[in-house]
């Protein structure tokens, strides 16, 4: 049973595989391109999950899935043209196919009712004729996959029946053609399979073979006359000879007498006895049979190997736990290896002895092994940006917008947990994007926009993370009305007046919400908030953009890995901690004369022109300065998403070196200002800065300061 | 002697269910995953018998057979042909082709193992 379930998990599994072709079919379809290869993967794709779908009997699945082959037949078949309403109704069954895989696969019922409305739309494409003689009226009684026709249930023994039936006597003619033999029959077995039913016996009737020099081996020259006295219908012995109809002369008569048949005992020898081993020939196919490959035959095979080159690349599938312990292994590995290099850094030795050298090799070494091995979990965001334009069109739906969804840089690769956990909140932005982005058609057509909205979804690397963007050509953000809000629920004092980017980051506060009316699609209770919390529970960043009457954009900054990460080992107030390279755009030891003093708590740093806020690190963690910075102190200066830039103040800068990440959250909790922890060369525990936070997402100036947000942390 | 088979079929699912019903049953049993591999795989095992399915990228059943029958190696080797239909068009288009039989998808695993052994001639 073990083996059955892991192939219906392996069906599902294909089910995403195929439900991304026929997604990537269907847009290439929608852009105009709608050569024979296009819709035949389409329909192969549609085809497979019918077909996986029957050895499971998810019957509802292959009903479905036969509907909307049926119509990709039609189109393949060029007796459907392909016009913009067919387009809609194939993306629609795609998005239904996709609803009842999951539902299948989950063990949960579909309603039935939607499954039938969508197989109509479906069956409206198809002339009345066409398909199902019965005019059915329903997708499910249009395809009845009936437990199995078999086909070949006569061959078995027959069983013993209630009342003895009656034996009746079958006589049988049978003529082999050449054809029979090429396409790898062998009479002796159809006899095998007679004798199965019965009592067989035969009579070889070799009266028209030729003389030894006529022979032609390609020709087959021999009848056979066949007595079988059996208790199963005609139809079964028929169905004996059901794949060699027409590759042969047949002649079957019955009869009830078994006098008449078994007192002519059909022991006559053959009339010309030939030499056993000729006859044999004959019977035998008229070619070499069972020859091991020969090399004359490898080159045809090879060259249309060579045509293939085009096609995927050869995959393995392996279980994720097995890649996990890998990972673990080479975490390990590469904390081992930073041991080692710090223990021979302490060894009284020059630089240029061979040990240091093979550490510096190891290094290198690890470094490969831990990106390769990184290599293995990440995978395009290719198919999470496919379910979007699902979402797009429920979401458009819904809303009676009209919305399109434009997807860019789907070969970028993360790591699997990355698009795994972005499902949520990207479907949640999506959704946000059409319900509070995009205007009705008629504002836009009065706005002079096309009345069908855009959103343009795109990935990208960036400075050693990835960057996921979701930009609608909507109304803008409506800054007063967001600031009024947030005065109404209190979320800010009533005099408070913020700047553009503050207005925009209230989005992000617990409790937000602009819709006017909750309608059931993003206005659920959960806000913004919530993506941003599993944004940032992924080591990323969510930053907002807008221009009123030209949209918004919301961009999410993904570190590629989980795992391993670059790191600056700095020592803040004597505690040694890691500050990300990519959150860093340079170092900095400026002179005393470009920090200025703002005010009794602020500085602020003068640099090319430019004035940016320093916040130091010690007291935005709440560590108590048992020494005080160093005068003018050491600035890593940090830019966030929206370019905007702070300079964070570190006591020393040690050295660059990847760290391994372990989270705080299992451990121990989730601390404000980290992200998490590793374990350094010497044993040592430290902690992650997450610079974004300390540096950017301070607590708004109007709202009460907290001392410490290590205490406040968890 | 051990039956081996050769089981051609773009879905990953049809494929492991073919190898499953026919391991169980005791043959041997090589996978393929289009009709191009089908018939490189075919060339480098010798299969007793070719279980195929017809709707393939790169080559279909029917190439399959094509290619199986027009060669000169172990060209009459018995091949079945998986389909979704019991459409007899389709069964004649297959033996026209040059197919043995055929197997209706969702086939049982009694079936399937029965077929082969058929047409083979293995005993079970």
């Amino acid at each position: 049973m073990s083996t059955l379930n892991s192939i219906r998990d392996t069906f599902f599994e294909e089910c995403e595989d195929l439900m991304a072709d026929l997604a990537d079919g269907l847009a290439k379809m929608q852009s105009g391109t709608t050569d024979p290869e296009t819709v035949n993967a389409v329909f192969r794709a549609v085809h497979s999950v019918k077909g996986g779908a029957g050895a499971f009997n998810l019957t509802e699945l292959v009903a479905f899935s036969h509907q909307f082959e049926t119509v990709l037949d039609e189109l393949r078949a060029d007796r459907l043209k392909l016009q913009p309403e067919l387009m809609f109704t194939l993306l629609r069954s795609a998005d239904h196919l996709s609803v009842l895989i999951e539902a299948a696969r989950d063990g949960v019922d579909v309603d039935t009712a939607v499954t039938q409305n969508s197989a109509s739309a479906l069956r409206v494409w198809l002339k009345p004729d066409s398909d199902t003689p019965a005019a059915p009226t329903s997708a499910a009684e249009s395809f009845s996959f009936a437990p199995v026709t078999v086909d070949f249930a006569a061959f078995e023994p027959v069983v013993d029946l209630p009342s003895a039936p009656a034996i009746t006597y079958y006589h049988i003619f049978f003529q082999p053609t050449a054809t029979l033999f090429s396409n790898g029959h062998e009479p002796a077995l159809l006899f095998a399979d007679l004798a199965r039913l019965g009592t067989l016996s035969s009579v070889i009737d070799l009266g028209d073979l030729p003389a030894w020099e006529e022979f032609d081996t390609t020709v087959p020259f021999i009848k056979w006359t066949l007595k079988l006295a059996s208790t199963a219908a005609v139809d079964q012995v028929r169905a004996v000879f059901e794949f060699v109809d027409g590759l042969c002369k047949l002649d079957i008569s019955t009869s009830s007498d078994p006098i008449a048949e078994l007192s002519h005992p059909i022991e006559t020898p053959p009339p010309a006895p030939q030499p056993s081993s000729l006859r044999e020939a004959a019977v035998a196919p008229p070619a070499p049979i069972a020859e091991k490959p020969s090399a004359a035959a490898k080159p045809t095979l090879a060259s249309s190997q060579m045509a293939d080159q085009h096609g995927p690349k050869p995959t393995l599938r392996v279980e994720l736990d097995r890649v996990d312990r890998l990972i673990n292994a080479v975490g390990e590995l590469i904390i081992n290896q930073a041991m080692i290099a710090q223990r021979v850094n302490e060894l009284p030795v020059t630089t240029d002895t061979e040990v240091v050298t093979y550490v510096e090799d190891y290094r290198l070494l690890a470094r490969d092994i831990q990106e390769a091995v990184m290599a293995i979990r990440a995978q395009p965001v290719k198919p999470l940006f496919q379910r979007m334009s699902r979402i797009v069109r429920e979401a458009a739906d819904a809303t009676g917008k009209s919305a399109q969804l434009l997807a860019f840089g789907e070969e970028i690769e993360v790591d699997k947990t990355v698009i795994e956990r972005l499902a949520d909140p990207l479907t949640h932005m999506i959704r946000n994007a059409v319900d509070h982005g995009l205007e009705s058609p008629e504002d836009r057509i009065k706005a002079g926009k096309e009345a069908c909205g855009t959103i343009r979804l795109s990935a990208a690397h960036r400075s050693g993370r990835v960057i996921i963007s979701i930009k609608d050509d909507g109304a803008g953000l409506n800054r007063p009305k967001i600031l009024k809000i947030a005065k109404e629920k209190g979320l800010i004092p009533q005099d408070a007046d913020l700047v553009e980017a503050d207005i925009d980051s209230l989005l992000f506060q617990p409790g937000f919400s602009t819709a006017q009316k909750v309608s059931n699609l993003s206005g659920r209770g959960v806000g913004l908030d919530v993506v941003r919390t599993a944004v940032m529970a992924l080591g990323g960043r969510v930053a907002i953009s807008s221009v009123p009457g030209q949209g918004t954009e919301f961009t999410i900054s993904l570190p590629l890995t989980l795992a391993v990460m670059d790191g600056m080992v700095v020592s803040v107030r004597g505690q040694t901690m890691i500050a990300p390279i990519s959150s860093i755009v340079e170092t900095i030891r400026p002179s005393t004369s470009e920090v200025h003093n703002v005010g009794p708590s602020s500085k602020y740093l003068s640099i090319r022109g430019e004035f940016i806020p320093i916040v130091d690190v010690a007291s935005s963690l709440g560590i108590a300065p048992t020494t005080t910075p160093s005068e003018p102190p050491l600035l890593l200066l940090v830019e966030s998403e929206n370019q905007s830039q702070c300079a964070l103040i570190v006591d020393e800068v040690h050295d660059q070196r990847q760290v391994v990440i372990k989270g705080l959250e299992h451990n121990y909790r989730s601390v404000q200002g980290v992200s998490a922890a590793t374990v350094l060369g010497n044993g040592q525990i430290a902690l992650i800065l997450d610079l974004d936070a300390i540096a950017f997402q301070r607590i708004p100036p109007e709202m009460p300061t907290e001392p410490s947000l290590l205490s406040h942390g968890g | 002697m051990t039956i081996k088979v050769l089981a051609i079929d773009d879905s990953r699912t049809i494929r492991s269910l073919v190898r499953k019903v026919m391991e169980d049953a005791g043959f041997h049993c090589v996978c393929a995953e289009d009709g191009v591999e089908g018939v490189n795989r075919f060339a480098e095992e010798s299969p007793d018998i070719v279980i195929t399915d017809i709707n393939m990228p790169n080559m279909d059943g029917f190439g399959v057979i094509n290619t199986i029958r027009g060669g000169t190696t172990n060209r009459m080797v018995p091949i079945l042909v998986l389909t979704t239909e019991s459409a007899d068009h389709l069964k004649a288009k297959a033996r026209e082709a040059g197919a043995t039989g055929w197997i209706v998808k969702p086939f049982d695993d009694d079936t399937i193992v029965s077929l082969v052994r058929r047409v083979t001639g293995a005993r079970g």
